[in-house]
């Protein structure tokens, strides 16, 4: 129990030291609110309610109780012995998020936003989805709470990730199909925003990722910080020593903010793994903050994809979770101040990684995590064993299996 | 005094209200675009609300996000769309109000936004996704040439009102319904209260409605509690249904029997 209230004060002194965002909403330049007007006063309202109900013990104490019970929380921290032993390297452990109900990280935040929403009076909730999970994710809290859900979803990733919109429907969601665009994330989200702009009186819109205005970059990391302050915890438990490193994959960036936020004020190298797609020159990726520029964006400035004239691009990845042209704020100030290293991953290489996780240790991760355990096997063969990285396995790769198969036909 | 201000002075001497006409900058193509607008200015608009195309348009409904689109693929930019300001300037002084996304901007640049609006002519500019809570970095660094017109929804608190007209030059525009541009539903006597809270509010500075106003009766009815009636989409639905050169006699039209229900509004 003192290992626990010790790093109870550590993430709390690690808190006082990184009170960002400001009052605003900024991380630095990064952030914001740039939304229509008509949403301006519901996101106010959302940031007021955020502050005050958040922090009311009722409020932390069936938060928790609901990540025990019902998400099976906290996920454990497992030592990948066999890929470490097959790399020759460093020591990897996987925080397995895909282990959490939902297989993925994303129920952390929907059930955070959902029970805000229920405190807030708001009974109709809506989301945005790429892969599905945060959909899934979603409708499962909306279910848990009884709440009326929507859920926007691009027509490309409704044909990519058939599996999770039949686990929506079941879960009592209503699925809407999104044409517009290339039918994938951003075009999910443009819709989600404008049904919230006729809707806002009396809908709460869970955003998915630590993007969207102020409050949700921020909301949605304290959501998922559970991920770093449980990994800080496990990682001590087992090796006596904080870990050399993290990895996590970055779209929006969420469970990349989740794992490392807790851990800011150590002396712990972080990399953040976007999806190089087919690769940076072939202009088929989704490297925002490796090749994109300062833009706004679903409501907060960051780096995006986009051309010379201020359009945004077209993003693209394997994984639908990380085809996104845009990236949580946060995660800009962290490239700009240089606290977290940003490296990229082909499509080929996180199928790579995806069947090496499957044979050697048993796990079949989702394709956005593969991108993490990609990089993990890079950074790994260049340090000794001793040292120590953790890999933020954010979700299970059941929904990839018919994307999977098209790419590795013989299953091997 | 602004052209914008000049405007809605003699508006209100005559006891007149302001057909506000928006268009998407190079819908289908820049010199049918032009065209559209001169048609427009001839029948009577008072002041035009040029838009400046982007990928990703949150605040606007199918037929806006539709004109934006084929405007991108016909290649208009920024700068041509300053470009077509230039050339409205050859045949008409009708005020013009750059009506854009935040990004285009922030990628053109604040300071040479500025420097090139007032220089071709432009009068003012309305940032659809840029609250008064974020605006002071785009405009920190300009002058007084180029009116800010901001955004009321039925939505804001009444405070908030104040706070926004504070900072706003021109005329303020209302948003008449919680929903994108374009959308069905009109609720003329809630969209009533709305606008009286903010005349009360706003200094005096015109009021002008949009969002979902398609019809000669609805600008009838909105007259009695605005400075002006904001048209957009009924016009974007015209030149989609009806392209090549019969679009601009359509559109003019259309403004035509606007300005005559609203005249009749305004002296009844």
């Amino acid at each position: 129990m003192k290992l626990a209230e010790s790093i109870t004060a550590g993430a709390k002194s690690a808190l006082a030291k990184n009170l960002l965002p400001d009052e605003t909403g900024h991380f630095g330049v990064y952030g914001g609110r740039y939304v229509a007007e008509t949403l301006m006063p519901a996101i106010i309202e959302l940031d007021e309610a955020y502050r005050s109900i958040c922090l009311k013990a009722n409020f932390q104490a069936e938060l928790a109780r609901l990540l025990k019970d019902y998400a099976g929380r906290p996920t454990p921290l497992f030592r990948a012995a066999r890929l470490t032993k097959s790399l020759g390297g460093a020591t990897i452990y996987l925080k397995r998020e895909d282990l959490a109900h939902t297989g993925a990280h994303k129920i952390n935040n929907t059930l955070g936003q959902a029970l805000l929403a229920r405190w807030m009076g708001k009974s109709k909730v809506i989301a945005e989805t790429g892969a599905g999970q945060h959909g899934v994710a979603t409708a499962t809290a909306a279910a848990l709470f009884g709440m009326e859900c929507k859920v926007f979803m691009g027509r490309e990733d409704i044909a990519r990730q058939a599996p999770n919109v039949q686990r929506m429907k079941l879960l009592g969601a209503e699925v809407v199909q999104v044409d517009s665009g290339t039918g994938t994330l951003k075009d999910a989200m443009n819709e989600a925003l404008r049904y919230w702009v006729g809707a806002v009186r009396d809908t709460f819109y869970i955003i998915g990722s630590v993007a969207g205005p102020h409050p949700y970059p921020a909301m949605v990391r304290d959501f998922q910080r559970v991920i770093g302050d449980e990994a800080r915890e496990q990682i001590l438990e087992a090796e006596g020593s904080f870990p050399g490193m993290l990895i996590a994959c970055v779209g929006g960036g969420s469970n990349a903010m989740g794992l490392f936020y807790p851990f800011l004020d150590l002396p712990v190298e972080m990399v953040g793994v976007e999806a190089a797609g087919h690769g940076i020159k072939t202009g088929k990726h989704a490297v925002t903050l490796g090749a994109g520029s300062v833009g706004v964006l679903h409501g907060s400035k960051s780096y995006v994809l986009q051309d010379e004239c201020g359009q945004i691009k077209e993003a693209h990845s394997v994984s639908a979770g990380l085809d996104y042209p845009g990236v949580g704020p946060e995660h800009a100030w962290l490239k700009d101040t240089g606290r977290v290293r940003y490296e990229s991953i082909k499509d080929d290489q996180a199928l790579s990684a995806f069947q090496m996780l499957c044979s050697l240790e048993g796990i079949i991760p989702a394709l956005e995590s593969s991108h993490a355990v990609a990089q993990a096997i890079i950074e790994a063969v260049r340090r000794p064993p001793t040292d120590i990285i953790i890999v933020n396995l954010s979700g299970r790769g059941d929904k990839d299996l018919g994307i999977v198969s098209e790419f590795l036909p013989n299953g091997n | 005094m602004s052209r914008i201000a000049e405007v809605f002075r003699k508006l209100r001497q005559n006891g007149e209200k302001a057909l506000v006409g928006f268009v998407t900058a190079g819908d289908p193509s820049v010199p049918e675009s032009i065209e559209i607008i001169k048609e427009m200015c001839r029948s009577g608009l008072d002041v035009l609300e040029l838009g400046v195309p982007f990928s990703d348009p949150t605040a606007d409904g199918p037929v806006i996000q539709r004109s934006s689109g084929r405007a991108i693929q016909a290649g208009v930019t920024m700068s041509s769309v300053l470009g077509m300001v230039e050339k409205i300037r050859e045949f008409s002084t009708v005020p013009i109000v750059l009506f854009s996304y935040y990004n285009p901007i922030l990628a053109y640049g604040a300071a040479e936004f500025y420097r090139d609006s007032v220089r071709v002519g432009a009068d003012g500019v309305l940032v659809v996704d840029l609250p008064p809570e974020e605006s002071d970095e785009l405009t920190d660094e300009w002058g007084s040439d180029l009116d800010f017109i901001r955004l009321v929804a039925p939505t804001t608190p009444v405070q908030r009102m104040a706070k926004i007209a504070s900072r706003a030059t021109g005329f303020i525009y209302l948003v008449s319904m919680t929903g994108v541009t374009g959308s069905g539903g009109l609720d003329v006597s809630a969209i009533e209260r709305v606008a009286a809270d903010l005349k009360a509010s706003c200094n005096g500075l015109p009021v002008c409605i949009g969002f979902g106003i398609s019809t000669p009766e609805q600008a009838a009815r909105l007259c009695p509690i605005a400075d002006g009636v904001v048209i957009g989409s009924a016009f974007e639905r015209i030149m989609e249904t009806c392209p090549g050169s019969g679009a601009a006699a359509q559109v003019a039209e259309l403004v035509s029997s606007m300005k005559k229900a609203m005249a009749g509004a305004a002296i009844g």
